[in-house]
């Protein structure tokens, strides 16, 4: 606990005919000996000197910076106490209007802001009062990274993982290291000037990983399990000779692809004869020298095989078929994983541009021999950025022809195949006679198929979601793609994303840096994105925990494991330090050292709620996800677009940690209505810790259900999806709240 | 000696690359020619595919960095030299002057009282801006700018009075010492007076893609509606013209990989406030590579969209502030003259570098991007490499981080 708090206002950056004076004294008054200092400064960046010195004359644990949002000038006050924020400038002053909506006038404040103020002050006090340093959870940090997969990208990876300092085990099902590389002839383009096909030099990459000391290989390898955190996970591999446990810090996925299944590519004529074979199996046969072919077909528009797999799912849909269910546990049962095959026809569309460039590299290949004629026929030629430069010179390219044109059917003809083309750029459709038609090859990631790195969690041994991918181990982030839902382990290569060969090279680097931030990050006990660098993590008094596992199960990273008798085991290493667990805890046992129930509790109570709601107006809790809510709020403010002054808002870092008993405290205070500010949840989710927006409208259901037995209408708390940009609706939002909480009247337990 | 990475460019993969360094204990400068960090995505409304806010991630990417005392920055300024090689160089930076105090004023009132204005540049020329400024709500750092210049003569006099300005503030130069650089100078949107076919810019309302984005945008000229720049009202027929210079070797001889994905976005944002709005989009190939055929999906079924494969050869002015296109209809072998209320083109992206002369000793391709540098240390990110969206722009200056922390740490 803070015991002695100093107290600084920004006379600059505050504003509003606000008496600073009395507001300080009002502090003074009311928290005595908690804060020995309170100063009001000309302007507070100019003050750190003076900060510094009230830290070491008073022994400050903390200080209490009542001015601008943290978000304007936070990074300026690193200082040796912990340091709260009161954001006085735009998210009280410059947002304030009068309950009749009228701007302020000027001069002196009036009445509702200094009690806003004074409100918000009191609150901040009381935060950095509950809130401590959080200690570290720090472990060893081993510095070996696991890479699981020795094709393109696990090889680079396993590369460039040692050229960082770090040992490597790389585990490679097959065989033999190579992947899917070994069977590609030549390489689509790897570097600048990005004309020309280029050699793989395979072997050269799979020498440097098997003649590097400080990479172990395991051939014929397959992960048993992958349990305990980051910094300090225990693999178990199932190789060659038994099973062996290597302890890694991190894990990179590399585990590529399979191809997709021939049923699919049976309606343009796959498996009826070989005349007609898939791009993987003729890179193969290339390599093999085994193609004699001299007219052939590449085939990019695969409008047959989707539309044969809408039909067939339509009927199966129309015949009743019943969707495959997963197998319910029974109760009492523990349930038994199953992996659902999420391998389907979408798949092949997904690998449109890794067919466009790969069948322009084949093609080039065998147009070389000048009896060979090739043409390609597509729907849409999917060659972007940069590897236009590519295409452009096969354009150029004798013997090869390429029409856009839609194939509408492929059938043997005699000793050769006949391809029918429609709306084709010569001004006609034709059939086109050929010796081999290749289709795309489907890249289905590994990860569609089974649970590759078999985590031994309690949420199970999956990454989770994974339909809303089509199995692709992504993130579902644009801007940051490596965060996986469980921490440590960073997909790349085509398990994330099909990709052509230069950008699972750039994939596999990425992965490494995150793998290699991940080690350092849990050797100082620190978290990884988005809350990089914070320090605190979960408590649990486990006297008072009744095993209800929700912790364990909402986590939205699988960061909690549980004994036999169901009693969570924090692994800290995995959290995100998002508050879900505590948000779930109906014991209230989970804590942050800086963030916790109580702390945010006191923060509610601490509001002055008037008892007269006629004469004195309600008063609106708004719990506001710090990420964007509390951004967009930041922005309204700048951009005055201010809202009642009834609302007080309190940022949380997430909606997920938005625990029940708040609403409980805020109600029994006697607030009129609680309004929860977070972000879209859905498929297309945007909230920061993936479920947390998602799992508070899921607990708001069941308060909304409480406080209906209570007889309080349960419209009194209402959860909003507010974006970032959302900066100039967010004050209407607020306003309608307060408007139809003002209609229903007071909270029946006001001043109970 | 020094082991600080320097990063050149503050947009999306200059600010991935120096967070990512820096989460991993490195001490890394970010050099950032605007006054504020954020690139080009700062510009944008929406993300594809799913059409989020790129205000979203960036302020993520700020926090990172009030966090983290490891990230130094400086914005408004332009690397002026470089001596030395890989391992220890020494890096000259030219600050030019902002005018402001190093802290978030709020200079809201005196910069809405001064009268001088210039065209506003984050707008593409959409809209004017006042000397005193700050270019989104978001900006970061969170100062305002001025830009003296545009100061009338009584603006100058209150500029003179007014606190924590300082007109007289000279730009300076200063000297870091790093190991390695990460080089990601980004892009810019090609320069549509050279399309002289699609109407070089002078007809109304023919707007860029890019001055899309500042139209739907809630902190645009028009508060995110979407409406003609002639008249304000809202566009019943609109067209896109794709690989406007893209794919053309007459202007950049390679695919600007983000413009289809863009029109397709930007289709739905006229769809959302406008359903009724009739659209066509005009391409040589719908390139939307990977899962974001989802998006092509989507849109190919709204019913007031069509897709039509073929070049347009002519943008012109018409009657009633319309637009006339002359489109070759690739499939049918059609010859098509039609009138549109707003026409957009999809320009492409050309690197900042290219036509620059930058004091790095690195090799640029004929188009301006980088084709090398790894041997002496410098890595380049992003979009100055090659065309990238926003997804690849992250994966790309992770791995520049990579190999800049691989350099610095064999020392």
């Amino acid at each position: 606990m803070a015991g002695k708090i100093g107290v600084y206002f920004d006379q600059q950056n505050i504003g509003g005919g606000l008496d600073l004076e009395a507001l300080a004294a009002q502090t003074r008054e009311k928290w005595g000996d908690v804060t020995p200092v309170v100063r009001v400064v000309p302007l507070l960046a100019d003050s750190l000197d003076v900060i510094a010195g009230d830290i070491a004359a008073q022994s400050l644990n903390g200080v209490l910076l009542c001015g601008s949002s943290p978000r304007a000038d936070g990074d300026l006050y690193r200082l040796s106490a912990q340091v709260g924020h009161v954001n006085l400038r735009e998210q009280c002053v410059l947002s304030y209007k009068n309950a009749d909506g009228s701007a302020p006038a000027c001069g002196d404040a009036p009445e509702l802001l200094t009690l806003l103020a004074r409100d918000y002050v009191n609150m901040g006090v009381v935060r950095l009062q509950k809130s401590e340093n959080p200690d570290s959870a720090a472990v060893t940090g081993v510095k070996r990274i696991l890479v699981i997969g020795g094709g393109w990208t696990g090889l680079t990876a396993a590369t460039e993982g040692a050229a960082c300092g770090y040992e490597v085990v790389l585990v490679e099902k097959a065989g033999r290291l190579g992947g899917a590389a070994n069977d590609i002839p030549v390489g689509s383009p790897l570097e600048s000037p990005w004309t020309d096909k280029q050699p793989t030099n395979i072997a050269d990459k799979i020498k440097a990983v098997t003649g590097n000391s400080n990479i172990r290989v395991y051939l014929n390898a397959r992960m048993e399990k992958l349990e305990g955190q980051p910094g300090e996970f225990t693999a178990s591999i199932a190789a060659d000779g038994g099973s062996v446990s290597v302890e890694v810090g991190a894990v990179v996925l590399a585990s590529g692809w399979t191809a997709l299944d021939d049923k699919y590519l049976a309606p343009m004529g796959l498996g009826k004869c070989p005349k007609i074979t898939t791009a993987a199996r003729f890179g193969k046969q290339l390599v093999d020298g085994e193609v004699t072919a001299r007219r052939i077909a590449f085939v990019l528009d695969t409008t047959m095989a989707e539309e044969a797999a809408q039909n067939s799912m339509r009927d199966a849909v129309l015949q009743g078929q019943p969707e495959p269910v997963a197998a319910q546990a029974k109760e009492g049962e523990e349930k038994v994983f199953i992996k659902e095959d999420l391998e389907n026809i979408r798949h092949l569309a997904y690998s449109n541009a890794v067919n466009s460039v790969g069948m322009l590299r084949l093609a080039n290949s065998v147009a070389a021999n000048e009896a060979t004629q090739v043409f390609i026929l597509y729907k849409n030629m999917t060659v972007p950025g940069i590897f236009e430069r590519f295409y452009k010179k096969m354009q150029e390219h004798l013997g090869i022809m390429m029409t856009k044109a839609d194939v509408t059917g492929i059938a043997e003809v005699g000793d050769h195949v006949v391809v029918e083309c429609k709306n084709t750029l010569l001004g006609m459709d034709f059939d086109l006679d050929v010796d081999l038609v290749v289709l795309p090859t489907g890249l289905v990631p590994t990860t569609a198929k089974e649970a590759v790195v078999e985590f031994a969690y309690r949420q199970g041994p999956d990454f989770p979601d994974m339909e809303l991918f089509d199995g692709f181990a992504d993130s579902n982030y644009i801007c940051f793609p490596y965060e996986t839902r469980r921490t440590g382990v960073y997909a790349a290569g085509c398990v994330r994303q099909p990709q052509t060969l230069d950008a699972c090279e750039e994939d596999a680097r990425g992965a490494v840096l995150k793998a290699a931030q991940c080690i350092d990050s849990a050797s100082r006990g620190v978290a990884v994105h988005p809350r990089s660098g914070d320090a605190s993590y979960p408590v649990f008094n486990f006297v008072r925990c009744t095993q209800c596992k929700r912790c364990t199960e909402e986590c939205p990273f699988g960061a909690l494991d549980d004994d036999e008798k169901g009693t969570p085991k924090p692994n800290p290493g995995r959290c995100r330090r998002c508050g879900t667990c505590f948000g779930a805890c109906p014991e209230r046992v989970i804590s942050f050292a800086d963030y916790n129930i109580d702390q945010i509790g006191s923060m509610i109570r601490e509001v002055v709620v008037p008892k007269d709601f006629k004469k004195e107006g309600p008063r609106i809790l708004i719990l506001a996800c710090e990420n964007d809510a509390y951004p967009a709020l930041d922005m309204a403010g700048m951009r005055r677009k201010a809202w009642s002054p009834y609302v007080r808002i309190i940022p949380v870092r997430c909606l997920g940690s938005v625990n029940a008993i708040w609403v409980s405290d805020a109600m029994s205070k006697g607030f009129d209505g609680v309004m929860l500010l977070g972000c879209k949840y859905g498929g297309d989710y945007q909230c920061h810790f993936v479920k947390g927006s998602e799992i508070c409208s899921k607990r708001k259901e069941n308060i909304a259900e409480t406080l209906n037995r209570l007889g309080v209408q349960p419209e009194r708390v209402e959860q909003f999806e507010v974006a970032i940009d959302g900066y100039d609706a967010i004050s209407d939002l607020i306003d309608g709240f307060v408007g139809r909480i003002i209609e229903m009247g007071p909270n029946p337990f006001k001043g109970m | 000696m020094s082991k600080a990475i320097l990063v050149v460019g503050g947009g999306f993969a200059g600010l991935t690359a120096a967070i990512e360094a820096a989460e991993l204990g490195h001490d890394v400068y970010i050099v950032e020619k605007s006054p504020w960090l954020g690139g080009r995505v700062a510009q944008l409304n929406k993300y594809f595919p799913k059409l989020c806010p790129p205000s979203c991630g960036l302020e993520i990417q700020f926090q990172r960095i009030r966090k983290n005392p490891r990230v130094k920055f400086f914005t408004m300024a332009d690397v002026v030299g470089l001596a030395g090689s890989k391992g220890s160089y020494t890096v000259r930076v030219r600050l030019r002057s902002r005018h402001t105090a190093p802290h978030a004023v709020d200079f809201n009132l005196l910069a809405s009282s001064l009268v001088g204005e210039a065209d506003n540049e984050f707008d593409f020329g959409l809209s004017k801006r006042g000397a005193l400024y700050k270019s989104m709500p978001f900006a970061f750092p969170d100062r305002y700018v001025l830009d003296t210049p545009t100061l009338s003569k009584t603006d100058a006099t209150q500029a003179e009075r007014a606190k924590f300005l300082d007109l007289s503030e000279q730009p300076r130069e200063i000297e870091l010492d790093v190991a390695s650089i990460v080089v990601a100078t980004g892009w810019k949107p090609y320069d549509v007076t050279r399309l002289t076919n699609l109407g070089a810019g002078k007809v109304k309302n023919c707007v860029s893609n890019m001055q899309m984005e500042r139209l739907a945008s809630p902190a645009g000229p028009t508060g995110g509606r979407i409406v003609r720049p002639s008249d304000g009202r809202t566009p019943h027929s609109v067209a896109f013209v794709q690989c406007a210079g893209s794919r053309d070797q007459n202007h950049l001889n390679y695919c600007s990989y983000i413009c289809c994905m863009a029109s397709l976005k930007q289709c739905l944002y006229i769809a959302e406030q406008n359903p009724d709005a009739e659209i066509t989009v005009y391409y040589i190939d719908l390139r939307a590579p990977g899962r974001y055929v989802n998006v092509l999906e989507k849109v190919q079924a709204l019913p007031n969209v069509c897709f039509v494969k073929g070049k347009v050869a002519d943008v012109v002015q018409a009657g009633d502030d319309k637009v006339t296109l002359t489109v070759e209809d690739a499939v049918r072998g059609e010859k098509l003259t039609l009138h549109y209320d707003l026409v957009v083109l999809a320009t492409g992206m050309q690197p900042s570098l290219a036509g620059e002369n930058p004091p790095l000793p690195l090799p640029l391709d004929e188009d301006g991007f980088i084709a090398g540098g790894e041997e002496a240390g410098i890595f380049a990110a992003g979009c100055a490499r090659m065309p990238l969206d926003v997804t690849r722009t992250a994966q790309s200056g992770t791995a520049a981080a990579l190999k800049a922390v691989q350099t610095v740490k064999g020392r």
